[in-house]
């Protein structure tokens, strides 16, 4: 890693406002919808109204008869289109892992409610949506597995009867350890034990998903307009599913209105849209709807978690066991199986345990697939550890806290070898918990509470703690290679100088509401001493930033942005190489600040960046052999993940009358390292524990026991507002991290992966004298109501 | 999420709507604020062949109090039951119910007439001029007729209004007695799971979604009248009810918060 002599940081740390706000705050930006293209072929899918069914016939004549509507294909007629080819997985987590053909249009079986069964063209979104209400599918009703442990009880129907069982995989981190942790087991005088739920998740972001294919049937090149999250793989994987060379296959991302992991997937409109475009030589385009979305995409979470923690007297922790059953749904998407392995490095959370043995077994249910949604894995392992050390603080009789500060790995145990072998960057995990014990006054609350059950108020008030730690900044190429995932973890970035002095950087990050624009122009115009508003950003078009792998994992900044500082660097040694040039003295003897080029102890010997840019395009007089113009390109592959890490702690006021929860006091102490625009970091932070708040508190997609969704609108399923908000108080402790030069980590996912537990452990607080040990998510009122009227004796 | 194809006219005058309306027959639907009805034919589930929009008869929007009773034109939004001096005045709970109905953008879409004419149990503005004893005006090819909030309301979303009415005027008693109404949900711009509005100091009590229509709690409002106290009579307030059961509450929850709300309602109007 190269660190220059750079500019005092004059942009960076600063709370800026966004660049792209704007455009998105005028309604300049254009999404997948605004797109202009006459004569479109628009799409209706068909989708299954049956958990699993077979598919006895498909009536398309009164869809026809609608006007406006040319065809209605079903999933025979289109097999030709992709023939054996399938939707992709790319994360075979294990070698015998089962991943049945996926065909963007079921043929033969209907698998869940939401699978298309059939397509419907029209030329207008309206016709193709009459359309697809107007066909007629008979069905054949099949047994349908629907929860997850069902799917592997005895006699359990078959998804996908050629497989023989309803298992997708099985996979473990044991090493050797299995006997050491039976061991740590039979000595501990303390055991806890619990099972919990991860309910399944819809991720609605603002802006459902849509794609139009637009052929140039001339020279047989295709572009594929997609609101996705990875235009760079989605492009390599269109290609190789419908073998489009790649030289002739375009992926546009334009403004995406948000994603959470739902874009980063390839999905059957965006092959369909293709493969008609390609064949019809005709626009073909697709818009999703908000009811459609809730079956059509991929959820989240969907786990039935089993934790056991092993402790000694003093509670301090010697074994932690964990058994997961996971919910793949129907059919694998791009990374559907991975998700659950990237937190089973962390269910042993921000603790020093001797022994950790983890295994998942991923099962297929009759439910649209699961895949990674914010957090990936990681706020599951959290929830499951983090509500199992306060079962343990009971046990022992200390304060949460207290149980947590006994098990901290240490601040000068950095860099820390976990038990499944992954190394933590840099971190203070007592500092942190310290910082938001007195933050949110845990003792003044805590006296609150007893006042309030002392006067037995039915408003009780809980207390909650969170301390999480995650690995961002996917990923290390080689890890990924051990964990079979299908691609590498690297980013590329390209910085060119123009002849007056503007840069234009081209990322191979895709932006989708983050601010990438922003943080990667005030990175660079730091480095070059000029002006974040002289940086041009371009992104999210495969043929204005041919190499990439997008955005997921909180990883942009810490690998794409990393990408950026060192393409500037490189910028910067060759603009040095011609500027020691122009000013007739050795490179070593320059140094470079505030956009300017000085000799050392010469000081009217200087130019600007801005003569060095001219004289590089000019390329009069140029170094011997020196390529004309500033330019660079780095491809960045991460040495390590990074580890963000924080605690927060949830005050709740419950109303024992009516089960009511609300989220009186929030505070986050969060440690993402080095903050490149505060601003931001706190817009992820806020967004990011609401989001986790809701999987406490709201969210459910609940399906009936014949597979129906039966939330699959906004006003069922329960997405908060900022109503529902708590008041957030935030603060940091910046422990940089050594992995990348600007000791950044990663704030995209953090603050979903804390705050889920700190509400539940805070609502579980509030009534555990009432005799309520534990609630399923979310806590809703009635939920809460019952287990408070069970508890004490009643009749519910 | 995209309704069927439909025929749209707009209406210039009470008598066109109405004259729309029987020409039309059972195929109409009238279009006031739309924020019930559009829902429903996204989803798909009112498929209505023509739309005429009453929504431009500004004339059906007014507040106006006289001798007692305030009369409030059907196409008064929420936002201005809201946000009227007048009102606050002279029937306060109504203008702060109002202000719990959904959110800001549906407040100033949604009217009076049509949440009325909706029938939704689990509506706000129902309740509370059921709990008022309003009266309701409808006008029909055959002329006008007044309609009494507890004769009006007969089923799921369904009421006495026939399909070529209209209503066109709510009127309220401007009562001095003291009112509360009780909304417990989840989000702030959602329904009620229940809801319990008291008005006159426990006069009149009715309940939200404890049943197929807007609810007069009579138990309640006969334990009052014979001397019961608010606890007491908050015991009734689910009493001989089949309150629904969704994902939010089952029966028995419901009935359970029937009687906490309507304990709290009359409290904070002042019944002991
Ligand atoms: C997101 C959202 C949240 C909401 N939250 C709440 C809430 O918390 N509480 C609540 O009470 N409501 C809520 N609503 C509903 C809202 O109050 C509606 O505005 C109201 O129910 C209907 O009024 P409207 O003027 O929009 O009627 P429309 O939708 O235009 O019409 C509804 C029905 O009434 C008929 N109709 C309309 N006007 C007349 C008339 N003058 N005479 C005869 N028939 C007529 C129509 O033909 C139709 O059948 C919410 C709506 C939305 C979209």
């Amino acid at each position: 890693m190269t660190i220059t002599e750079s500019a005092p940081a004059a942009h960076v740390g600063s709370r800026r406002l966004r660049k792209e706000d704007p455009a998105l705050l005028t309604g300049e930006a254009k999404f997948i919808d605004d797109l202009d293209l006459p004569g479109a072929v628009w799409v209706g899918v068909v989708r299954s109204t049956e958990a699993h069914a077979k598919i006895v016939g498909i009536d398309g004549s009164a869809a026809l008869a609608i006007d406006g509507v040319t065809e209605v294909l079903s999933g025979d007629d289109l097999a030709p289109l992709w023939g054996e080819g399938a939707l992709p997985c790319a994360w075979p987590v294990t070698p015998d892992m089962k991943n049945p053909p996926h065909l963007p249009v079921a043929r033969g079986t209907a698998k869940y409610v939401g699978d298309a069964v059939a397509v419907v063209l029209a030329d207008s979104r309206y016709a193709a949506a009459d359309g697809a209400a107007a066909v007629v599918v008979d069905y054949e009703p099949l047994d349908a597995v629907v929860e997850i442990e069902d799917a592997v009880a005895d006699g359990a129907a078959l998804v996908h009867p050629d497989l023989e069982s309803n298992e997708c995989y099985t996979w473990g981190l044991w090493g050797d350890n299995a006997a050491a942790v039976d061991a740590a087991f039979a000595e501990a005088t303390h055991v806890v034990t619990e099972r919990y739920v991860q309910q399944r998740l819809i991720p609605a972001p603002m802006e459902p998903r849509g794609c139009a294919a637009v052929p140039s049937p001339a020279g047989g090149e295709l572009t594929l307009y997609s609101a996705t999250q990875i235009p760079h793989i989605l492009k390599v994987m269109t290609s190789v599913v419908l073998g489009i060379g790649e030289n002739k296959l375009r992926v546009v991302a334009p403004s995406v209105g948000g994603g959470f992991g739902c874009k980063l997937n390839v999905y059957a409109e965006e092959i369909l849209c293709c493969a008609l475009a390609q064949q019809r030589g005709a626009p073909v385009r697709w818009t999703e709807s908000r009811a459609e979305a809730a079956v059509s995409t991929i959820q989240g979470r969907g786990q039935v978690q089993h934790i056991e923690l092993a402790a000694d007297s003093e509670g301090r922790l010697q074994a932690v066991r964990v058994k997961l059953l996971a919910d793949m749904g129907a059919y694998l998407q791009l990374v559907t199986p991975g998700v659950p392995l990237l937190g089973g490095f962390l269910y042993h959370g921000c603790y020093h345990i001797p022994n950790y043995i983890f295994e998942c077994k991923a099962v297929f249910t009759n439910r649209v697939p699961t895949d990674a949604y914010r957090g990936a894995g990681r706020p599951e392992a959290t929830y499951a550890i983090e509500r199992a050390m306060d079962s343990l603080a009971v046990a022992v009789g200390v304060a949460p806290e207290e149980i947590r500060s006994r098990n901290f790995i240490k601040a000068e145990d950095f860099p820390y070898e976990s038990p499944p072998g992954l190394v933590f960057d840099s971190g203070d995990y007592h500092a942190v918990l310290d910082k938001a014990v007195s933050l949110a006054n845990v003792a003044g609350r805590r006296a609150q509470a007893a006042q309030r059950r002392a006067a037995g108020s039915s408003k009780r008030i809980g207390v909650g703690f969170s301390s999480y730690v995650e690995m961002c900044g996917l990923a290390p190429s080689r890890v990924l290679a051990s964990l079979a995932y299908g691609a590498g973890g690297w980013e590329a970035a390209t910085v060119r100088i123009s002849p007056t002095c503007k840069v234009q950087v081209v990322t191979g990050s895709t932006p989708h509401g983050q601010g990438h624009e922003t943080c990667w122009s005030m990175i660079v115009a730091d480095k070059l001493g000029i002006d974040p508003d002289d940086v041009e950003v371009l992104h999210s078009d495969t043929a204005i930033s041919p190499t990439g792998l997008d955005t997921y994992g909180s990883r942009s900044l810490s690998v794409g942005g990393t990408a950026v500082f060192m393409a500037t660097d490189k910028v910067i040694d060759k603009a040095r190489s011609i500027a020691a040039h122009q000013l007739e003295a050795n490179e070593d003897d320059l140094e470079f600040s505030g956009g300017v080029f000085r000799v050392r102890g010469t000081p009217e010997a200087e130019v600007p960046l801005a003569g060095v840019a001219f004289a590089a395009f000019t390329a009069h007089d140029l170094p011997d052999g020196m390529e004309p113009n500033l330019e660079a390109h780095v491809t960045y592959d991460p040495p390590n993940f990074t580890f963000p890490n924080g605690t927060h702690i949830a005050v709740v006021e419950v109303d024992t009358d009516t089960g009511n929860v609300d989220l009186i006091d929030y505070v986050a102490v969060d440690d993402c390292g080095v903050q490149i625009n505060p601003l931001i970091v706190e817009g992820q932070v806020h967004g990011g524990i609401l989001q986790g708040a809701a999987q406490a508190l709201y969210e459910d997609a609940v399906y009936n026991s014949d597979g129906q969704l039966v939330t699959a609108n906004l006003a069922d399923y329960l997405v908060p507002s900022a109503v529902e908000a708590p008041r957030y108080r935030l603060e940091n402790h910046v422990s940089p991290s050594p992995t990348n030069p600007m000791g950044v980590k990663g704030v995209g996912e953090a603050g979903t992966i804390a705050s889920a537990p700190a509400v539940m452990n805070a609502v579980v607080d509030a009534l555990r004298d009432l005799g309520v040990s534990n609630l399923e998510m979310p806590a809703s009122p009635q939920t809460v109501w019952k287990a408070i009227s069970q508890a004490q004796g009643g009749a519910s | 999420m995209i309704p069927a194809a439909f025929d749209y006219k707009v209406a210039e005058s009470v008598e066109h709507a109405i004259s729309l309306l029987t020409e039309h027959g059972d195929e109409a639907k009238l279009l006031a604020g739309g924020h019930s009805l559009i829902p429903m034919m996204r989803f798909r589930l009112a498929t209505p062949g023509v739309l005429v929009d009453v929504g431009r008869l500004d004339d059906l929007r007014y507040i106006r109090r006289s001798n007692g009773t305030v009369a409030i034109g059907a196409l008064t939004r929420h936002s201005e039951l809201e946000h009227s001096a007048e009102l606050a005045q002279a029937c306060p709970m109504l203008s702060s119910v109002a202000a719990l109905v959904g959110d800001p953008a549906v407040r100033h879409r949604g009217t009076l007439g049509g949440t009325i004419a909706h029938a939704d149990p689990a509506s706000d503005l129902p309740a509370a001029v059921l709990a008022l004893g309003a009266t309701i005006v409808a006008q029909g090819p055959s002329g006008r007729r007044e309609i009494a909030a507890t004769d009006f309301f007969t089923g799921y979303f369904e009421s006495v209004l026939a399909d070529d009415e209209m209503i066109t005027e709510v009127r309220v008693p401007a009562t001095g007695g003291g009112w509360n109404y009780q909304k417990f949900n989840r989000r702030a711009q959602d329904w009620a799971i229940v809801g319990v509005a008291v008005a006159d100091g426990g006069a009149g009590v009715s309940l939200v979604n404890m049943g197929s229509t807007p609810l007069r709690a009579s138990g309640v409002e006969a334990a009052l009248a014979s001397g019961a106290s608010a606890a007491d009579a908050a015991a009734v307030a689910a009493e001989g009810l089949e309150p629904p059961t969704d994902l939010n509450a089952d029966s028995d929850y419901r009935s359970h918060l029937a009687q906490v709300l309507t304990q709290r309602a009359l409290n904070a109007a002042g019944v002991a």
